[in-house]
């Protein structure tokens, strides 16, 4: 598909986009003591066991490696609420539902470290590898109908999808940019004759037809 | 957190969450996202120094005092976090240095965007690229053509200088609620309401103030 992740190319590799959603909080239920830790990140606890408690997902899965808690999947994360998100994302025109932009991330490392602790895990993965789908293929469609030259705004869009079309989207909106400038001719002709055209080494591609 | 029902939630958090970790990481991702330089943020690295350091004693005085190795690992990775987040700001800054050297260098305004030893390595850099120019080929070409920064002795301006370039768009998550001019001066007036949360692909000249004063992060 149109900006596909070549690590040289997209801005943020795939491990830094997850290490950016390992900051989200996610609540777990502890089953252990354990005195507060006083981070550089941030103060989290005291742990009791059986009061949940909120904390970065990065601690929740290191805690839940070493079987000291148990997870409470954010509530977005259920079938319910997947299988009418995937219905309002398969209807035609219509605009991205609302998702925590990191839902990729976080529904990946859950399904990885907690698997036990969701509910229809299968079911659950399923539909996220669904919506996850229609997605992309709408936001590829969409990228067909970009207006303005200044501003486009990206509704409800998530970091990896963001991260993902960044590339195409850059290289379309400043070709575009260039077209509509009034000076953009003469000013073209100077500037490639006298600018090494900045310090960018990737492969132009010209906008395909599809 | 994308939704407009949990604004409030989300505004809270930003009230309460601007630990240095935070500001490190936006400065991080802006700086990873930007096509320019950006100004160094010097008293946060200084900070963030200072916290590793300090995390870096605690963790060996655990040790030593015999604490549960569980929450040791804990701190641990804590602390590698922030290490991992300060290399990586420090380390794109330097890869735009090699990019942009000569740049940087040429004006007051663009050479004060870095710290003290990032100078130095941007001189030394330029110094040393710029003779190994001379040596391996501008010597041997014609007197018109030696310079390192110019095409030839009747360009005008440094025309073999690579800028960035602001005219590249990126992606951006407006932090508040603002007016945004959309062009730049003279050219139109077109405004455009920002809310908290919005995200857009934008032209990086016309948000460049917004991202430096917080009111907008790239992503």
């Amino acid at each position: 598909m149109a900006g596909q992740t070549d690590p040289h190319v997209s801005l943020f590799s795939p491990e830094e986009v997850e290490f950016m959603a390992e900051d989200e909080l996610v609540e777990i239920v502890p089953n252990m003591n354990m005195e507060p830790l006083n981070f550089i990140a941030g103060d989290f606890g005291r742990f009791i066991p059986q009061i949940p408690i909120q904390v970065p997902l990065w601690l929740a899965v290191a805690l839940k490696r070493r079987g000291k808690c148990t997870f409470r999947p954010p509530g977005w994360l259920s079938v319910d609420n997947l299988t009418q998100v995937l219905e309002a994302e398969r209807e035609p025109q219509s605009k991205f539902q609302a998702l925590p932009f990191s839902y990729v991330e976080i529904a990946r490392l859950l399904f990885d470290h907690a698997r036990d602790d969701i509910p229809d895990m299968y079911m659950v993965r399923s539909l996220v590898e669904d919506i996850r789908d229609v997605r992309l293929h709408k936001l590829e469609n969409n990228l067909g109908t970009f207006l303005g030259t200044s501003a486009v705004k990206m509704e409800n869009v998530s970091a990896m999808e963001v991260n993902l079309v960044r590339p195409f989207a850059r290289r379309a909106l400043e070709a575009f940019y260039k077209h509509d400038k009034p000076e953009a001719a003469a000013d073209r002709n100077t500037r490639s004759s006298r600018q090494p055209r900045e310090a960018n080494d990737e492969p132009r591609r010209p906008l395909r037809q599809r | 957190m994308a939704s407009s029902s949990d604004m409030g939630s989300a505004d809270f958090e930003s009230l309460s969450s601007t630990s240095d970790v935070e500001l490190l990481k936006r400065a991080w991702r802006n700086e990873k996202a930007a096509p320019e330089i950006l100004p160094y943020e010097g008293d946060l690295v200084e900070r963030a120094k200072g916290q590793i350091e300090l995390v870096e004693e605690n963790i060996e005085a655990y040790v030593e005092n015999g604490i549960d190795p569980l929450v040791v690992s804990l701190y641990q990775m804590d602390l590698d976090r922030t290490q991992f987040l300060l290399r990586s700001y420090l380390r794109v800054r330097l890869l735009k240095i090699e990019k942009f050297m000569f740049h940087s260098l040429k004006s007051e305004e663009a050479e004060s965007r870095l710290s003290e030893q990032e100078k130095v390595f941007a001189r030394r850099c330029a110094d040393d690229l710029a003779k190994h120019f001379e040596e391996s080929v501008l010597r041997k070409l014609p007197e018109n053509y030696q310079s390192v920064l110019k095409q030839s002795l009747i360009s005008e301006v440094d025309d073999m200088v690579p800028e960035p370039h602001l005219d590249t768009f990126v992606a951006c998550r407006s932090n508040s609620h603002f007016t945004l001019n959309l062009y730049e001066e003279g050219e139109s007036t077109q405004t455009e309401e920002m809310y908290r949360g919005d995200l857009y692909f934008i032209r990086y000249k016309i948000v460049k103030g917004a991202i430096e004063s917080g009111k907008m992060d790239l992503i």
